[in-house]
């Protein structure tokens, strides 16, 4: 048996390998399901209706999908060009600290700023924070070949023991009864609500604006074709006379940006200060949903509603049945292994 | 001097990969101690016939023979343990060992728990003397010339016992001298009895070493004939399908200024890939070809007039400014460069031809805005006027330039590096840099690229041809310079040259310089 490239790849396959992917990944799913003694059919009709069933339940899941639409962009800008930022998660945590700094801190100390200056000064350092937490990894790829899947994920660890140790010390909220979190967002910084009396917020339509406005930078710019060139051939960009650490920096910038956007609009939407728990994971399901968007801007949203909803899904599912919320990461992992074996079967065919 | 009785037999061999048909129904016989010459272009199928015959593929149809019992398809041991050896065009030796290291590595059971060194160098000097084919066994490979590492390769299959040899372009990293050696050797070794399959793209030296030749032509056999009395032009003929025109050689008309000027340039890297005192000019209007067997410094002085290196030691002027190792810079101030690997750095396989065909000027101001943003049209536009003018076939704009063949691929780089703006249709470039423009192309698409070469300089380009192949060097150059270990001798007319004496430069012979080959 050996792989055989295909000569022509058809439109119907491309098509169907999303759907057969999904197939398949409900079918070894459903396996667990029997395992756990539920009925596969209403498990997965509990845990469909708990994602999108309600207009409760869809606002949950467009609550749970802003800061993955977030870290999906920036792990697919950043996987376009070959950087391989695993350290989505410590970004986000960099720009919801950045967030605080800007926007909380100071409450009480006289700087009485408007909110209209506030608010982007708040954003963009954010965006500034996270960037900067990934431009050392990305310097030292471009300029001694440092293998950056190694130093971005190795920073996460380093953001998280620099986030605890801010909310002992210095950014510690004085009136929260000891607890770890940060001093809260001053109440006129926050995102306004998008749906009343649920918790989805505006920052659903600055991820859905960044989508658009990074899919155009990729598929419409110079800056793009750039990115695009140097991920796919780095030695046939440099003849070209594609900057290549240059462009590699403005990666690392636009990716680390992304997630550190993440972090701040998770702050100012939803928990309004920083917590250790914050965040459980967006950065690394980023990577999972920017693979399943096969990179795509675009991709990422529907990607990133996807997993939002199997993990919302899931937990109504799992009180309604008694099947663990595990369920969840298991058809998150196995749709992402199914749509990479996918494409590969788009683009190869096996031969005797 | 062969025997009646085959070696080796292959019976109407088949292989598709999908609608394409690498071989149809092709059947062969080598006899014993003959020299079969396997002749066809790029894409003919030659590589997927010997693929079968080592058992890399698996032939849809057909069976092979050697010495009378059935060859199992699809394992390549049992083509070894047949007695078939392959000389493959790129060596696959390890640097850092010994010869006779390198002729042992994979020949002897993992099971035992010594190497038997002593037996194995009694046995290869043995094979080496038989056949002729002196050998160092204690020299490190690393160290050996591009001649000495073949030959370590030959004995490497005559070590295992292989009674066929398949050799897979020999020549193509050869200079003449060594190929005469080589052809030498082949005799001795048909002599011994062996048999040998010469692949081969080079007409001249298939009549001179076969035997007997066969000619691939679209995966079928298209002609068998005894090299005795078969003419250059007959083998081109059933190659290519049509009679083949020869060009005949069109100097330079007017020679103008200077266009790019080396002193004594030297580049930092690597020992046998650097430049270490290189002085050139190149005039508008002129071809100058430099000759050399390839890993001797073409692809430093190709970068450093391409932008991507910079001298370490020594000036070099581009239109009288230094270069600085910018690849936008020099593209942008009109040369044209075409790299070695086409595929690799050419162009961005899976980008769509379209972008590859304006990458080197998409951030200028005709195809993008102050804001970066892309103009499509233009962009589009242009593309379209380098797909039409240089007849690039294959998939259309959208379709990722990897899909495109060799030549169609030469086509697009050449196309993106040649054609001017329409805005400013005058604009030629005025300095070609080409690295193996031709290296694998079949003969239409070499002819082409040469004419464009020849049209580029006859409208007021210096033109800098960087070749391994003599007959290009030759047939191309208005004068002929020839590297060697990181040097370049003065660049001289080609009637100052004798193929002896480029043969000499190559190899590094000092006295070769051109002016006593005159004399």
């Amino acid at each position: 048996m050996r792989l055989e490239k295909r000569p022509q790849v058809s439109h119907a396959a491309l098509l169907l390998a999303p759907v057969a992917a999904v197939l398949f990944t409900l079918a070894v799913s459903g396996l667990l399901v029997l395992w756990a003694g539920a009925p596969v059919g209403r498990t997965y009709v509990l845990l469909a209706q708990g994602a999108f069933g309600s207009v409760f339940a869809l606002t949950e899941t467009l609550t749970r999908a802003v800061p993955l639409i977030l870290t999906g962009l920036a792990a697919a800008v950043a996987f376009r060009a070959h950087l391989y930022n695993i350290g989505a998660e410590g970004q986000l945590y960099a720009g919801a600290l950045a967030a605080v700094a800007v926007g909380g801190l100071h409450g009480g100390t006289g700087m009485e700023w408007s909110p209209y200056v506030l608010f982007p000064l708040m954003m963009l350092a954010a965006a500034l924070a996270g960037a900067l937490w990934l431009l050392g990894p990305a310097l030292m790829k471009a300029r001694l070949g440092v293998d950056e899947v190694v130093t971005t994920l190795l920073l996460n660890f380093v953001m998280l023991l620099l986030v605890s140790a801010l909310l002992d010390g210095p950014m510690k909220d004085p009136t929260a009864m000891g607890w770890p979190q940060s001093v809260a967002l001053q109440g006129d910084l926050e995102l306004a609500k998008l749906v009343p009396q649920t918790r989805l917020h505006t920052g659903l339509l600055w991820a859905l604006a960044l989508a658009v406005l990074v899919w155009g930078l990729m598929a419409r710019t110079v800056a793009g074709f750039r990115i695009r060139a140097v991920g796919a051939n780095a030695r046939a960009a440099a003849f070209a006379g594609v900057p290549v650490t240059r462009t590699v920096v403005l990666v690392a910038l636009l990716s680390g940006g992304l997630a550190g956007l993440a972090g701040a609009i998770e702050v100012a939407g939803r928990t309004s200060y920083v917590t250790l728990d914050m965040s459980p994971g967006y950065g690394y399901s980023g990577i999972v949903i920017a693979m399943l968007a096969g990179l795509n801007p675009l991709g990422v949203v529907a990607a990133a509603i996807f997993v939002a909803g199997v993990l919302v899904g899931a937990d109504s599912m799992s009180r309604a049945v008694g099947v663990p919320t595990y369920l969840a990461d298991v058809i998150v992992a196995t749709s992402l292994l199914a749509v990479l074996v996918a494409a590969l079967f788009t683009q190869y065919r096996v031969r005797r | 001097m062969t025997d009646a009785d085959p070696v080796l037999t292959l019976r109407g061999i088949t292989k598709c990969f999908g609608p394409l048909v690498a071989n149809d129904g092709v059947s062969l016989t080598l006899a014993r101690g003959e020299v079969l010459a396997l002749l066809g272009e790029n894409g003919a199928g030659k590589s997927t016939l010997m693929s079968i015959l080592f058992g890399h593929y698996v032939a849809d149809e057909g069976s092979i023979e050697v010495f009378g019992a059935p060859l199992p398809p699809g394992n390549p041991k049992a083509a070894l343990a047949a007695g078939i050896g392959m000389v493959h065009q790129h060596f696959t030796l390890a640097d850092n060992l010994t010869v006779l290291e390198n002729v042992m590595l994979g020949s002897e059971p993992l099971s035992q728990p010594f190497t038997r060194r002593a037996t194995a160098r009694k046995r290869l000097l043995a094979v080496a003397g038989q056949f002729g084919l002196p050998v160092d066994p204690s020299a490190r490979v690393g160290n050996l010339s591009v001649g000495e590492r073949q030959r370590v390769e030959i004995l490497k299959a005559l070590y295992r016992g292989a009674r066929i040899l398949i050799l897979d372009e020999p020549t193509a990293v050869l200079t003449p001298q060594e190929s005469e050696a080589l052809f030498a050797t082949l005799g001795q070794m048909v002599a011994e009895g062996l048999s040998i399959i010469f692949i081969s793209h080079k007409l001249g030296e298939v009549l001179r070493v076969s035997h007997r030749i066969a000619v691939l032509r679209g995966g079928r056999l298209v002609a068998e004939s005894a090299a005795a009395g078969t003419t250059e032009a007959q083998l081109a003929e059933w190659m290519v399908g049509h009679a083949v025109a020869t060009r005949a050689r069109q100097p330079a008309q007017a020679v103008g200024e200077v266009v790019c000027a080396l002193h004594d340039v030297h580049t930092a890297g690597s020992t046998r890939e650097r430049l270490r005192g290189v002085s050139l000019e190149l005039r508008a209007g002129e071809i100058v070809a430099v000759a050399g067997v390839s890993g001797n410094g073409q692809v430093a002085l190709a970068e450093l007039l391409s932008g991507l290196r910079v001298p370490s030691h020594g000036e070099a002027l581009v239109f009288g400014e230094p270069v600085r190792g910018s690849a936008a810079g020099l593209a942008g101030r009109g040369v044209a460069r075409i790299p070695e690997d086409r595929a690799g750095v050419g162009v961005v396989g899976d980008l769509p031809q379209w972008e590859n065909a304006v990458a080197e000027r998409i951030g200028s101001r005709w195809f993008s805005n102050a804001f970066g943003w892309v103009r499509r049209g233009a962009a589009r536009a242009h593309a379209a006027r380098v797909v039409q003018r240089f007849d690039v076939r294959g998939g259309g704009l959208d379709a990722p330039a990897r899909a495109l063949s060799g030549g169609n691929m030469q086509k697009l780089i050449l196309g993106r590096a040649l054609t001017p703006l329409e805005a400013h249709e005058t604009e030629v470039p005025k300095l070609v840099v080409a690295h193996q423009p031709t290296w694998g192309l079949d003969i239409g698409a070499v002819d082409f690229v040469q004419q464009q070469l020849i049209a580029a300089r006859d409208a007021g380009a210096a033109v800098l041809l960087i070749s391994d192949d003599l007959d290009e060097v030759l047939g191309m150059g208005d004068r002929i310079a020839v590297m060697h270990a990181g040097q370049l001798t003065p660049a001289e007319p080609p009637e100052h040259w004798t193929r002896a004496s480029i043969g000499l430069a190559m190899a590094g012979a000092a006295e070769a310089a051109p002016a006593e080959a005159a004399a």
